[in-house]
């Protein structure tokens, strides 16, 4: 329902309410992601175990490196928080900083995941090696295809606020931006437990 | 008849069948383009494929949705012709063709007739129903519709690309694997549903957030019209069934098209599709019938003129079918061997649906009782959906009885069942709702007398189809056979289901002729209120302005319409000032998006790996280039909306 505040035109009218429709569009498009990621993760436990000729999750993680990309998607979820936190406060400059911060974490964080594909490839296991391997493959990898999404949606955001500077819209979009973001991370908190923590106890 | 020739040293061939096809296609496009040229129609055009409006967009799913139906239930003729005699052998349809045929309908009928209708119907009249001026995001509805016939468009014209699906709709692995599915068919239905699929959610997100946020003032939860109600739990149901779907598709694509082998029966785990795809595939019978029950709500209670019976137990009851939707999915499974246990809980938790489905049924007799009833032949649909229905869930609760299912299961008995509830439920609500909206979406009213023989045409031609095939399943008929022998004594029944689904087939080429007729003779509906309706998008023209609502109407109670006509004089208290309206521009981008996917998806299934990666950064950049372009479009100044209002007559 509207709710009609006197004294606004009815651009900026609309534009208050289209922020609210879109915060809550992201919360069910997230809600829809719970689901698919939730599927991946059953697939990922049903999967485990059959490793055929393969490695098996104990013999294949290096939990040193997974924690340090942890820890790097992890300050990119609190820069970006930062960076939600000085756009209330209006300061542009902070803001654009902290987002570039998010930007520069999001990449190291894909970095270090394909460096991390690449050292499996090279010894040989590939997708098709196991049904193991695919869906870890294919848990982690959607999960990375999302952070790639994000790291490209703050690329464009980044230009539009260069481009148009901090108004209505552009604020719209880098809030509903950081739900996303945030979820991302979320997921990876549950993959490093999951797969790799509970991978390598066996 | 195969046409062959040689062509650079290459053997062609042309089935008879595809080369049939072929030139019905070819027909079709050359009348298309002639007539739009004839006419000068080809900027119209335009205007529709480029529209973001709601009522737009849900003609168009009727109309995408409507081809869809006459290819699919050509699909069904033609099977039903082969299984008119025993052991027939009608031109190429045995074996894999049958196989073809049958996937191909089942898919096209669930995914691109029933749920697109329904959908149509959904943009036609929620927005109407609740107040609102059009869905909460124009442009994303566009490209959801865009994405559903991308992927429609995908799955149909594999039959004349190299073959289409053979796996049945269910597409069981390790069945639909390549090891037993070789041809690319699989590979259109995986990629198809895909598509379409992001489309169904992204349309569930738009309703969802236009019901809750949109409504007009005073327009709260408790008094929605049930169409809006059944359309919001629909929206939560495919919010949560179709990312079960994706991931299953998911990984038939990479088994099929990147040699994985989740699915397959050693390396992998065949179950894991069966349990993803019901976790989605049950709900989804939901998202079917859920709709057809709002409509039927709306209808009765307006062709009764009485106040639906229960609607807080109406409305109850379909949150909770919706949410007992997603408990029950094993019972497709019961001869799987998942154990005793497990099938007794899904045995249990099935047939407990039919408590809160009993008290819909109910209600409806209920709000019939005592009614002022107006046979018209939106209300003959819904009054004859009661018993077919009743008919459906009886033999549903037959079929949930484990033990018994073991008999049941795979059998032509269950093919009667889920035709009674998916036939004799979302497709009478569908053709009830269309007779209902047609006024409003069109501003002609469909004529009742040719629309009452479509009916009868239609419900008999149902019954004979549908209900031989519970005998026939009983007699030991399994589904999803292309033929029988002569002394299983199944031939007489097979025969009296052909001629029933020639007469639905006769009723439904009836239908458009009644569409033609009443085009050119119809009456007009000069009020906007042709059946004296009590829900709100009565209260407005037919065809409704672009607009909807000049001004936004102040909501008093449920049937709000007819609570202005008792207690007052029918106009509606203003929830706003006469101010500025935003009209979204039109956009062709939704049209062009989708068609990337359709092309990328060629790529993935013929292994182009140009098209491949160049169509993912096509799409990438179309979505760049939105977010630079979702601007635009102009107000309706208060003046300019006077002045229309006023030249309308000033409702
Ligand atoms: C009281 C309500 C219902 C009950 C108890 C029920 C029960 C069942 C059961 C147990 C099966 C599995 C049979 C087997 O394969 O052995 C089944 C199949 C099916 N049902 Fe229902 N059902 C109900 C309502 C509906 C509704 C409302 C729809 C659709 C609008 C529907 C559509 C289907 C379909 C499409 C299948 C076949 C799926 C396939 O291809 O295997 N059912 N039903
Ligand atoms: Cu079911």
């Amino acid at each position: 329902m509207e709710t009609t505040q006197t004294g606004s035109s009815p651009l900026q009218e609309m534009q208050r309410e289209k922020a609210k429709d879109k915060v809550l569009a992201m919360w069910f498009f997230i809600s829809a992601e719970v689901v698919i990621f939730g599927g991946l993760f059953g697939v990922y436990l049903t999967l485990k175990s059959h490793t055929g000729s393969g490695p098996s999750p104990e013999g294949l993680f290096e939990l040193k490196e997974t924690a340090v990309s942890t820890i790097v998607l992890l300050s990119s979820s609190f820069t970006c928080a930062m960076a939600g936190y000085f756009l209330q406060g209006k300061t542009k400059k902070k803001m654009i900083l902290m987002l570039l911060f998010t930007l520069l974490l999001g990449m190291g964080f894909l970095g270090l995941e394909i460096k991390e594909f690449l050292t499996y490839v090279e010894k040989g296991y590939r997708i098709t090696d196991s049904s193991f391997l695919a869906s870890f493959y294919l848990l982690t990898g959607t999960h990375g295809s999302h952070v790639l999404a994000g790291c490209i949606w703050m690329l464009v955001l980044l230009f539009h606020l260069l481009r148009e500077g901090l108004n209505e819209d552009t604020s719209l979009k880098i809030k509903v931006f950081s739900l996303y973001w945030h979820f991302v991370d979320v997921v990876w908190v549950f993959i490093f437990t999951v797969v790799y923590l509970f991978g390598k106890a066996g | 008849m195969d046409l062959k020739y040689t062509l650079w040293g290459k053997k062609i061939t042309f089935p008879s069948d595809i080369l049939a096809a072929d030139m019905s296609i070819l027909l079709f496009l050359l009348i298309g383009v002639g007539l739009l040229t004839y006419f000068k129609k080809w900027k119209w055009l335009w205007g529709w494929l480029t529209t973001t409006h709601h009522s737009k967009i849900g003609i168009l799913y009727l109309t995408a949705g409507g081809a869809f139906f006459l290819r699919g239930g050509l699909d069904a003729l033609i099977m039903r012709v082969q299984l008119a005699l025993p052991e027939n052998q009608f031109w190429v349809f045995q074996g894999e063709k049958y196989n073809q045929m049958m996937t191909t309908h089942g898919t096209t009928m669930i995914f691109f007739v029933a749920m697109p209708l329904l959908i149509g119907l959904m943009n036609v009249a929620v927005p109407l129903q609740i107040g609102a001026r059009d869905l909460a995001f124009p442009y994303l509805n566009a490209l959801s519709f865009w994405l559903f016939f991308a992927g429609g468009s995908l799955v149909n014209i594999s039959f004349i690309l190299g073959g289409s699906p053979t796996a049945g709709w269910t597409a069981y692995a390790p069945l639909a694997l390549k090891e037993f599915s070789p041809g690319p068919g699989n590979d259109y239905y995986a990629l198809g549903l895909q598509i379409a699929g992001i489309g169904t959610l992204l349309t569930a997100i738009n309703f969802l957030v236009t019901i809750l946020n949109k409504r007009t003032k005073g327009m709260t939860l408790t008094r929605m019209p049930l169409f809006t109600w059944s359309t919001l739990v629909t929206s939560l149901l495919i919010l949560f069934a179709f990312p079960a779907l994706t991931v299953a598709l998911l990984l038939l694509s990479f088994d099929r098209l990147f040699g994985t082998s989740f699915l397959s029966a050693d390396a992998g785990n065949a179950l894991i599709w069966q349990h993803l795809f019901w976790i989605f595939g049950h709900p989804e019978v939901y998202i079917l019938i859920l709709p057809a029950f709002g409509i039927f709500s709306d209808v009765i209670s307006t062709f009764a003129k009485k106040k639906l019976f229960g609607y807080t137990s109406m409305v109850f009851a379909i949150v909770l079918i919706g949410f007992l939707g997603f408990m029950v999915w094993v019972h497709h499974m019961f001869t799987v061997g998942l154990g005793p246990a497990s099938n007794a809980i899904f045995a249990i938790s099935t047939m407990s649906i039919a408590v809160p489905t009993g008290i819909k049924v109910f209600n409806w007799l209920f709000t019939l009782k005592g009614g002022v009833i107006r046979f018209n032949t939106a209300m003959l649909y819904a009054l004859s959906f009661i018993p077919t229905f009743v008919m459906g869930g009886v033999t549903g609760v037959m079929l949930a009885a484990a033990p018994a299912d073991y008999q049941y299961h795979d059998s032509y008995f269950v093919v009667g069942h889920f035709h009674y509830v998916i036939v004799g439920g979302t497709i009478l609500g569908i053709f009830s709702g269309l007779y209902y909206w047609w006024p409003k979406m069109f501003g002609f009213l469909l004529d009742e007398k040719r629309g009452k023989w479509q009916f009868w045409l239609f419900a008999i031609g149902f019954h004979l189809t549908f209900f031989p095939m519970h005998i026939m399943g009983l007699m030991g008929m399994p589904r999803r056979v292309y033929t029988y022998l002569e002394d299983s004594g199944l031939g007489t029944l097979n025969m009296i289901s052909t001629i029933g689904a020639f007469l639905m087939g006769l009723s439904v080429l009836f239908f458009i002729y009644t569409v033609y007729w009443s085009c050119r003779n119809g009456v007009r509906d000069a009020s906007g209120d042709p059946w004296d309706g009590r829900t709100l998008e009565w209260a407005i023209p037919s065809p409704p302005p672009e607009y909807n609502f000049a001004r936004r109407p102040f909501v008093r109670g449920v049937d709000a319409f007819w609570k202005e006509k008792m207690e007052g004089d029918g106009t509606f208290q203003p929830a706003e000032k006469l101010k500025p309206i935003h009209i979204p521009p039109s956009n062709v981008q939704p049209m062009i998006l989708s068609g990337i996917f359709f092309m990328t998806a060629f790529g993935f299934i013929f292994d182009w790996n140009l098209v491949k990666i160049g169509g993912g950064i096509l799409i990438l950049g179309m979505l760049i280039w939105r977010s630079f372009t979702d601007k635009g479009g102009h107000f309706i100044t208060a003046e300019e909306l006077a002045e229309r209002e006023e030249r309308k007559g000033g409702r």
